[in-house]
């Protein structure tokens, strides 16, 4: 066995484990209860799954070049990642797009709870319980 | 040592396979368009994962770019949806999903009629579509 067929088993683990993070993403996918459950199983394989296939390429061509052309992959998908975590989780909430017989604690409420109260004493028109200050934020 | 290596790419492949097939199923099912954005969203990652394990397997690295554009855009399309669903904030946020208030799907049913005039008929369609599916469609399907 020589260092060569090392290098080539160890890229072929991490493809197996990057694989491995996207199934589980998909079995999350249909077996949670509700659309933030969801959102928790489709963020596995974003970040560690591509740093594995990454880790993969970078091995398998055995070239330092490589792996730092493959940063830039990386790092949109780290960036990115968040954004539209929050972006759909936050679309979520407002759209009661959620199981609230599962939820343990809801901080967020008692802040809308507050701020529609405070609205309120200054003599604002409030529209509804639970919708944000402005849809533009 | 190559026919380890073989076993595993095609372990890597059927798993890939399962994945996709699965957030497809995702996409299919719904019930929201949230669900549908999420799940599009995975297909997407899996599709990234998969041109990168492909130069692995094929011994290349030719579509590295291809996979950095992507990395790049893949928010924008998850941010456009997720922007326009927040503007339909409805009031009875939470309660739609909730069993003990069965009232979420008309209210938001009631919020999507009024809209009518106002927005154009392809979006309005499918605003009634996620509210028609929305909370009961979830529970007959025995969550």
């Amino acid at each position: 066995m020589t260092f060569d067929d090392i290098l080539d088993l160890i890229a072929a683990i991490c493809l197996l484990l990057g694989a491995f993070l996207s199934l589980a993403a998909g079995i999350g996918l249909l077996r949670f209860p509700d659309a933030l459950s969801r959102l928790h199983a489709a963020t596995k394989p974003q970040v560690l799954g591509l740093l594995f296939i990454v880790t993969a390429v970078a091995l398998n061509a055995r070239s330092w070049s490589t792996l730092l052309a493959l940063l830039p992959v990386l790092l949109f998908q780290v960036l990115t990642a968040p954004i539209s975590a929050h972006m759909v989780g936050r679309a979520g909430y407002r759209t009661g797009n959620f199981r609230r017989d599962i939820l343990i604690a809801d901080e967020l409420e008692q802040a809308v709870d507050a701020a529609t109260l405070e609205a309120e004493a200054a003599g604002e028109d409030v529209p509804d319980r639970g919708v944000g200050p402005s849809p533009t934020v | 040592m190559s026919v380890a290596l073989t076993v595993i790419y095609f372990a890597t492949g059927l798993l890939f396979t399962a994945a996709a097939l699965l957030a497809v199923a995702r996409i299919v099912r719904g019930p929201s368009i949230l669900d549908r954005v999420i799940a599009s969203d995975v297909l997407l990652t899996t599709l990234l994962l998969v041109i990168g394990a492909e130069m692995v397997i094929n011994h290349h690295t030719r579509t590295i770019p291809l996979m950095v554009v992507l990395a790049a855009t893949a928010v924008f399309g998850t941010i456009a949806v997720a922007r326009y669903v927040s503007k339909q904030d409805h009031p009875a946020q939470g309660e739609g999903a909730n069993p003990d208030g069965p009232d979420g799907a008309d209210q938001e049913l009631d919020d999507a009629a009024k809209n009518v005039d106002a927005r154009d008929d392809t979006i309005v369609d499918d605003v009634a579509e996620a509210a028609v599916e929305s909370p009961e469609a979830e529970r007959a399907e025995g969550k």
